[in-house]
């Protein structure tokens, strides 16, 4: 099963790698890791998907709390939440399809951040569903590179719920 | 407050912690260290191990005997990956040692410099957390951390790095009284609604038994531990590691329980109605490793101060959460002072298992078996004498043979099953406790690994005896070979071993040999009297076996008796 898990850990070198050698001693991989400092400069957020057997995810996340740098840790899988990443995409952009990549881009709300004689560079936020919808369909015009950052989540509050944005 | 070095501070915030002995080998970065050392050469004292994982282990020997923290000190590079074994094998049986080491200076850090290592990356896996210093002014808080997280919770290794900035910067002094991380909080009392189920669980089992471990000695939970069993009446086995922390002569005592078990306590353990786990992991050589069918009808309360070693490989019904000696407090608390229970039957099963298939041997022949050595050891000795043990076909024998009655006597590398420790790690307990006897019962194999330590033990006049069991053979390796695979040979044999008693003699140790069963029990007596470094080899035979067994990945019921047992 696919698990979103976040952490909060000190902010210093090292925590990185412990996190992830849990992963990797057990031959798993992680499908996407995000790390960035929080309100507090002394603590980072990790947000980290992977998929695997629940009974070895639960032992990781028990390895987790027992980290010294680890200060916080939760699964937000069972959990309403919000997750998105970004993606960034350089797709061929000829005669014939310069004006069609902009319409989708209008549609997926992306934007474009450059332009060049023969291709786009196009910015687009939401969830993996989203992303990934929207490079399927620009793929027939020819992506040529992309960068994505991994999801990032957060609990949703238990009171107001899906707003219904999807952004 | 005092100006200083770092160098300085690493030995005033040792003092601070109480450490009066330190296992170490001088080089490159951390001469500095080594050269302040003599002002301090009162109150700690260096000792000079001719190996870094001689050192470790030692530190490891230690603190298992005194349950202080043990520390080590070394240089960069490969001092630092030979302490890595030593390391690895204090972590899987939870001992707490804290190992600074030197390292390159900040700047060439990544550079491939001489004797450069990753300090950090290569022992993250393998200690409970490491700290790379950046500034001198660090050092003392960054040791005092250290100390706090080797020793509290479930202990374990702790590495600090120090770069020779660190070593040779100069700064004020200043050791925090206080402690705080905000990460890490060990657990200590279990939730009173997990003790009361247990009460309940407890209170309606006919068949219960007590499944301990080496948590038990960790937390010196030993008074508490007999205080319940005695109160519930409820016979008591143990892992391998949790030996000791139980007098063997108490009747409630049913013994070691997996994979060389009793045939008495792994039945008592399958056929439970309930299993009292504390301070134990289950690991597949105390279970066998058949984790589907342990122990079918039972329910399982499992005591154990990591959250992380739950469910990890037997489901339990009752986990508890805290250190074995403040939760058993709080069972005795909650569970009636006077219980009406019926233990009748259940204890006289396990009495009829025991009469069936004890824990026995037959000295016949003009060979000496490891069994009748080392129940003959066992005889001999002071009742509270420290045994080490190094890891092979003695090491079960010990565990099986030697009467153990008092925590923190039986020490042995039981989780990584390092062999090479048992001599360093018993000279480490007799640093450790000097006025009680400490035999280091080895192989011919494992005595090999770290032998060179003899001189350290010369060297600092130790009174330390050595039990040298030579078949001439990795054991328990020859011992599968017969048993799983069809008697082939491969590689067990040693075609050249040194002639023991010389080699303790060139160190100027004593050395003394019994070949016979006749010379046995003098050559040990002659052994354990004469003062100083004694190596006793005893010429054994190759071809014992140890029994009972499990077969790796058999359940507990599943035992090989002996040789007529082996298809």
């Amino acid at each position: 099963m696919r698990h979103t898990i976040s952490l909060f850990v000190d902010n210093e070198s090292g925590v990185l790698s412990r996190v992830a050698g849990l992963f990797s001693a057990r031959g798993f991989n992680i499908e996407s890791l995000n790390v960035a400092e929080t309100l507090d400069p002394d603590t980072s957020r990790i947000t980290l998907v992977t998929t695997g057997d629940d009974f070895i995810i639960e032992q990781v996340i028990k390895r987790f709390n027992n980290m010294v740098n680890v200060i916080w840790v939760d699964d937000l899988t069972e959990e309403t939440r919000v997750e998105r990443e970004m993606i960034l995409i350089r797709v061929e952009a000829k005669e014939n399809t310069r004006a069609e990549i902009l319409r989708m881009a209008d549609i997926f709300r992306a934007k474009v951040v450059d332009v060049g004689l023969e291709s786009y560079m196009l910015e687009l936020t939401g969830d993996k569903e989203k992303v990934n919808a929207f490079m399927e369909l620009l793929e027939p015009m020819g992506v040529k590179e992309i960068a994505r950052t991994g999801t990032v989540a957060m609990k949703r509050d238990a009171k107001n719920t899906d707003t219904g944005d999807t952004e | 407050m005092a100006r200083m070095i770092g160098a300085e501070m690493f030995f005033e915030t040792l003092i601070e912690e109480g450490i009066d002995v330190i296992f170490g080998l001088p080089g490159g970065y951390v001469l500095k260290v080594y050269d302040v050392m003599p002002k301090y050469a009162d109150r700690i004292k260096h000792v000079l191990t001719r190996h870094e994982q001689g050192a470790t282990h030692m530190a490891d020997g230690y603190a298992r005997a005194s349950g202080k923290p043990g520390v080590v000190l070394c240089t960069s590079g490969p001092a630092a990956t030979n302490t890595v074994t030593g390391i690895a094998t204090a972590q899987m049986d939870s001992s707490p040692i804290v190992v600074f080491t030197g390292q390159v200076p900040l700047q060439y850090l990544g550079s491939d410099a001489f004797q450069e290592a990753d300090h950090i990356g290569i022992t993250r896996p393998c200690t409970k957390h490491n700290y790379l210093v950046r500034r001198a002014i660090d050092l003392p808080r960054v040791m005092k951390e250290a100390f706090y997280i080797a020793s509290s919770g479930r202990p374990s290794p702790v590495l600090v790095d120090m770069p020779k900035d660190v070593i040779i910067g100069e700064d004020e002094l200043v050791i925090p009284t206080e402690i705080s991380l905000r990460g890490y909080k060990p657990p200590t009392k279990g939730d009173p609604k997990q003790i009361k189920k247990a009460v309940d669980m407890i209170l309606k089992s006919k068949r219960p038994v007590i499944f301990g471990g080496g948590g038990i000695i960790l937390s010196n939970a030993s008074a508490e531990l007999k205080e319940f069993a005695h109160r519930l009446e409820v016979p008591v086995t143990s892992t391998l590691m949790g030996l000791g922390a139980y007098p063997q002569d108490d009747p409630l005592f049913v013994h070691m329980l997996g994979m060389h078990g009793s045939y008495a306590a792994n039945m008592a353990v399958h056929s439970s109605d309930l299993v009292i786990s504390i301070g134990a992991r289950f690991d597949d050589r105390a279970t066998g490793g058949n984790f589907e069918e342990f122990s079918p009808n039972a329910e399982i309360i499992h005591i154990d101060i990591d959250p992380s070693t739950i469910d990890k490989n037997i489901l339990v019904h009752c986990p508890i959460i805290g250190d074995a000696k403040i939760v058993l407090r709080q069972l005795l608390d909650a569970l009636p002072s006077k219980i009406d229970k019926d233990r009748k039957e259940w204890r006289g099963q396990i009495e009829e298992w025991d009469r069936k298939h004890p824990m026995s041997y037959n000295q016949t022949g003009d060979k000496i078996l490891t069994t009748y050595a080392i129940d003959t050891l066992s005889k001999i000795t002071d009742d509270d004498a420290i045994i080490v043990s190094d890891v092979g076909q003695h090491q079960m024998w010990v565990a099986q043979f030697y009467k153990f009655n008092y925590p923190r006597t039986h020490i042995t590398s039981g989780g990584l099953g390092t062999m090479g420790f048992g001599f360093p790690a018993a000279m480490g307990a007799k640093f450790a406790c000097p006025d009680k006897q400490v035999v280091c019962v080895c192989g011919d194999g494992s005595f090999q690994m770290n032998m060179q330590e003899l001189a350290t033990a010369v060297e600092n006049k130790m009174d330390i005896k050595i039990m040298l069991l030579n078949n001439g053979h990795h054991g328990m390796v020859r011992q599968w070979q017969t048993m799983f695979f069809d008697g082939n040979y491969s590689a067990s044999r040693f075609g050249v071993l040194p002639d023991f008693v010389k080699l303790a003699q060139s160190f100027g140790a004593t050395g003394l040999r019994a070949e016979k069963p006749d010379q046995l029990e003098a050559t040990l007596k002659e052994g354990l009297s004469t003062e100083g470094v004694v190596l006793m080899e005893i010429m054994v035979d190759c071809e014992e076996l140890v029994y009972p067994m499990i077969a790796p990945g058999g359940a507990m019921n599943d035992m090989i008796l002996g040789v007529s047992d082996v298809a």
